[in-house]
């Protein structure tokens, strides 16, 4: 019958896709140059956390854990607010101007974000913010493909909830903050969830920005570790692990909230 | 018209703001202006200025000292569409973008149906499987995936070795390396159109399917028919923010590869960042970041045209 | 969030952002020279009671992380510099001349030829911190076996060497990674042409020097002498020369550190190192090295000058040389017991007496990556040599046209 070959089909594919990360957990725990055999390994043959020890202690994973950490809540809570503002403000609210500038924002997505990169840099070294966390920050604290998202979102919002509560005399603050900014929470947990996810995992920018070993974030601190480190396979596994793992249980935790959001973004063309 | 209510009622500020600045104008500057504020201040100020660079040779002399720069107006165009490394680069990008697109889009599309199917149980467990190696970060998995495609010790050689074929020298080989990355790279991100698909599918109405289904229509008539029109809205969007973002290949390499065996792995992006950010050539690096941009543009331009041509609505 | 949590949060970042005004010194050291570092500068904080941050950076990001940092005026106090980078920061205005400061150090003893790529224009802008070369590590256990018992010494010996181990115990008996310039560069420098000319402003690839040694250096690939791979598909070239995977390495000195530390006791018999075979006997090699370098813009000069001086002090030297392998550049420090003593370094101590210095000019890095670059495609395609120099000096003489130019103006 169909059913169970596409079921056992769908187990395998899924199964084959994870692999991966699936591997990365298990050579972490392997010791050192076990995973360098033929045949590779598939589980530890006494699995031990001295990787992570050795990494969260003086390998300074720990450090750049918290950078991350506390740029990523920085990053999502500004760029959160700051997008879902104008993305109301595009959807709902009437000002002139506001196509034109939607279809420029909408026109600029097809810029690569790297055009801006180094005259950026070069704009952060005369404010005197290279190598500082505000510098890492900036970029991230609005984006248009949020704004074009919540604008999407936003339109399915009633009209005459606005109305009614316009009749009724209320500024448009305190309309937005009553009345629809409860209407909008599965976009702004999506919105928030990939901000969160974006900053963390960024790479190329923190990778300039950043000089100080102390303020890297898990990325650029994974990236010079395995350059250096290109030998100990079962060490950068550990760390693939701690920068990974985060976001995934996130992601994890939360997927019912945002997969609304985006999917409801995505019908609304 | 309900917004022309609003605006009607609300007091009118001095003239010369315009007629209908009125308090729902003022607000939605207020809301809006932060954001466009950062993405004026930080994005398209840069851009400009980085036009502004490409047409100056810009380099690690200027940076020293201004008085050692130039105004060159184009010439840093005409170096850029005069250097090998340049095609060759963009050759890399267009292998990858040609090959990468459709299998990375064609997964998404294949995961999603089979998702949407109604013989298939467990749809969370294994939506959150396929899912999972977007939410992964580039960096970690690359690390993984490098040691995956080791030459010797690596479990894909395994397999390989297993079903009967010989070892692959993934990245140490020029001709293997890009099929290594356009692999990861379609590895990594087919989760994300996946939802998008998934979303469009969920909007296609099932009484097309009955109606189709009472008719004798078989599955295969029925995705032709109806899940594909259903879906071409979507299959354009998706495919051509797909080439957009492929065709900014970066991260990939730089991990994996340094652009490398033999520079087979050198994308346009990765050229424009080692002149940039390895050599301070920046003059140039902002003219090949527009000539990429000029690029994408045409592609994204001529796809359009192309499937409007073909009756395609967007 | 409310506002006051807001706008408290980006005070705070700003904050943070900003410079911290009660900074240790600030020392990028690279490779394992950097790792050991910290534990060098122990001894200075509790002498000095100034307290050292130690950034340490892989020699594969070294050259970009500097560049950036003077771009963004993030640069440290104290640098670990390759000495041709020393020339690059200079051209940038970016060092401190250290001329003023040297002023009471005894500094009669350092090795002419390595205090001379440190200066300029006039100016010593890096105190020289350890010589470098490059030179044959070999298996003399597998030598020996093909009957030799001494390394070859000229060109010719070394192919007849590589010849009898590849019909033996080892099939590719040399390691020569394609991403890496320093052999082709040590073979480039045995000839008499030099390679740039024009006041160091075109390449002289095509010189029938460079023909020769480039011409030497295709051949032990296209010979199956050396299988053309990078540094990264060795998973662990240490492990892999304690196997016999290859029998000679073109290497430096940090490679006897790591040799000893790596590798068991029991098999530091079976290798040894000799001078670089030239083409007609014992050859030059690269006056490498590295130099400890003040940045203009440091805020703490005096105290990164006392850094600087005490990393020089023979004792320390010493001490540095027994954590990493790197050798000193002065003779105070090879007087040291510990150095007198040590058979594998006295063999880069006479390849020092023969060492070369190349072009002091900003673009050299990226001039000598371009040179590996078109060998390496050279080695793979099968590109004639006529070819390859050609095409890699019209690619040069553009890298140098902004040089070319500025030295036009004086």
């Amino acid at each position: 019958m169909k059913r169970p070959l596409l079921n056992v089909g769908m187990a395998l594919a899924a199964l084959l896709v994870c692999f991966p990360l699936l591997w990365m957990i298990a050579v972490s725990l392997m010791a050192n140059g076990e995973a360098s055999h033929s045949p590779a390994p598939l589980l530890p043959a006494d699995p031990s956390l001295a990787h992570y020890r050795a990494l969260l202690g003086s390998g300074g994973l720990a450090r750049a854990f918290g950078n991350s950490l506390m740029l990523a809540i920085a990053a999502t809570a500004i760029s959160t607010l700051l997008n879902t503002l104008a993305g109301y403000a595009f959807a709902k609210l009437h000002w002139r101007g506001r196509d034109a500038i939607f279809s420029g924002l909408i026109g600029a997505l097809v810029i690569p974000g790297q055009v801006a990169m180094l005259p950026l840099f070069l704009m952060l070294k005369e404010m005197g913010l290279v190598n500082s966390y505000l510098g890492v920050l900036i970029p991230s604290f609005a984006g248009i493909f949020g704004i074009f998202l919540v604008r999407q979102y936003a339109r399915s919002v009633p009209s005459e909830l606005i109305e009614a509560a316009r009749m009724d005399g209320a500024g448009e603050w305190r309309i937005f903050f009553a009345v629809v900014l409860p209407l909008l929470k599965p976009v702004i947990v999506t919105l928030a969830v990939f901000a969160f996810l974006g900053s963390w995992n960024d790479f190329m920018w923190p990778l300039i920005v950043l000089t100080d070993g102390q303020l890297y974030t898990l990325p650029v601190a994974l990236a010079s570790l395995s350059r250096e480190h290109v030998q100990d396979s079962e060490l950068m596994m550990a760390g693939a692990v701690i920068t990974v793992l985060p976001v995934l249980l996130l992601f994890l935790v939360l997927q019912r909230h945002y997969m609304q959001g985006l999917t409801m973004g995505g019908v609304k063309q | 018209m309900s917004g022309r209510i609003g605006t009607r009622i609300a007091p009118r500020f001095s003239p010369r703001f315009g007629p209908r600045l009125g308090r729902q104008e003022l607000a939605a500057w207020s809301f809006a202006l932060p954001a466009l504020s950062v993405i004026g201040l930080f994005f398209m100020l840069p851009v400009a200025t980085g036009l502004a660079l490409s047409l100056t040779d810009f380099d690690l002399y200027a940076l020293a000292s201004l008085k050692n720069l130039r105004f060159v107006g184009i010439d840093n165009y005409i170096t850029v569409l005069q250097r090998p490394l340049f095609w060759k680069a963009l050759g890399n990008t267009l292998y990858f973008v040609a090959v990468g697109v459709p299998l990375s889009v064609g997964l998404s599309l294949l995961f999603a149906v089979a998702l949407q199917s109604k013989l298939v149980r467990f749809k969370p467990v294994l939506r959150t499987a396929l899912f999972s190696p977007v939410v992964a970060t580039l960096v970690a998995v690359a690390v993984i995936w490098r040691y995956l495609l080791h030459t010797r010790y690596g479990l894909i050689n395994e397999g390989l070795v297993a079903l009967g074929f010989s070892p692959v020298d993934w990245l140490g080989d020029p001709h293997w390396s890009m099929p290594a990355i356009i692999l990861f790279a379609a590895w990594k991100n087919f989760g994300g159109n996946m939802i998008i698909f998934i979303a469009a599918l969920q909007a296609i109405p099932e009484d097309l399917y009955e109606a189709a289904r009472l008719d004798g229509a078989k599955t295969w008539a029925q995705f032709r028919h109806i899940t594909l029109p259903g879906l071409a809205p979507t299959l354009l969007m998706v495919s051509i923010l797909t080439i957009a973002g492929y065709f900014q290949l970066f991260a990939e390499p730089y991990v994996m590869t340094q652009g490398g065996p033999l520079e087979s792995t050198k994308s346009v992006l990765y050229l424009m960042f080692e002149d940039g950010f390895k050599w301070w050539n920046l003059g140039q690096a902002s003219a090949l970041a527009f000539v990429l941009f000029a690029i994408i543009v045409a592609f994204s331009r001529g796809l359009l045209w192309l499937t409007r041509r073909l009756g395609v609505e967007a | 969030m409310n506002r006051r949590e807001w706008l408290a949060g980006t005070a705070a970042l700003t904050a943070a952002g900003c410079a911290r005004s009660d900074k240790p010194l600030v020392f990028w050291g690279m490779g394992r020279e950097g790792e050991v570092a910290q534990e060098l500068l122990q001894g200075f904080t509790q002498e000095t009671g100034l307290a050292v941050q130690v950034e340490q950076l892989p020699w594969t990001a070294a050259h970009e992380k500097l560049l950036t940092a003077f771009a963004g005026d993030a640069t440290p106090d104290v640098a670990q510099l390759g000495n041709t980078w020393v020339a690059e920061l200079a051209a940038l205005n970016a060092l401190e001349p250290l001329t003023p400061w040297i002023a009471g150090f005894d500094h009669g003893d350092y090795f002419s030829g390595i205090w001379a790529t440190n200066e300029i224009d006039g100016q010593l802008l890096g105190l020289p911190w350890y010589v470098d070369t490059r030179l044959l590590f070999y298996r003399s256990d597998l030598l020996a076996q093909v009957g030799w018992r001494e390394a070859p010494r000229s060109w010719a010996e070394w192919m007849r060497c590589m010849a009898a181990l590849a019909a033996g115990p080892v099939q590719r008996p040399l390691l020569l990674p394609s991403n890496e310039f320093e052999p082709l560069l040590a073979l480039a420098l045995q000839q008499d042409d030099r390679l740039l000319k024009d006041g160091d402003t075109r390449g002289n690839f095509s010189s029938p020097g460079f023909r020769r040694a480039l011409g030497f250096y295709l051949d032990l690939m296209r010979r199956g002498f050396a299988p053309l791979q990078s540094n990264q598909e060795i998973s662990n070239l240490w492990h892999e020369f304690a196997k016999g995977t290859f029998a000679f390495y073109i290497s430096g000195p940090w490679n006897i550190g790591e040799f000893r530390r790596r590798l068991p006791a029991a098999f530091q018999g079976q290798w040894t190192t000799a001078a670089l075979p030239g083409p007609n006997g014992p050859g030059a090699s690269i006056a490498g090295g590295a130099s400890l370098a003040m940045f203009r813009r440091s805020r703490a000069k005096p105290a990164a000058w006392k850094l600087i001086e005490y990393l020089s002090r023979p004792a320390v030297q010493g001490r540095f040389y027994e954590l990493t392998g790197s050798l000193p550049p002065r003779e105070k420090s090879w007087a040291l017991p510990l150095l007198a003593a040590d058979a594998q370094a006295r063999a880069f101590r006479e390849q020092l007496g023969r060492a070369r210095p190349v072009p002091p000019v900003p673009e050299w890095e990226r001039i000598m990556q371009e040179m590996q670059l078109f060998a390496a495609h050279a080695a793979h395609d099968g590109t004639p040599v006529d070819a390859t120099v050609t095409a890699l000096d019209k690619s040069v003489d553009v890298m140098l046209e902004k040089r070319r130019w500025m030295r036009s103006r004086t």
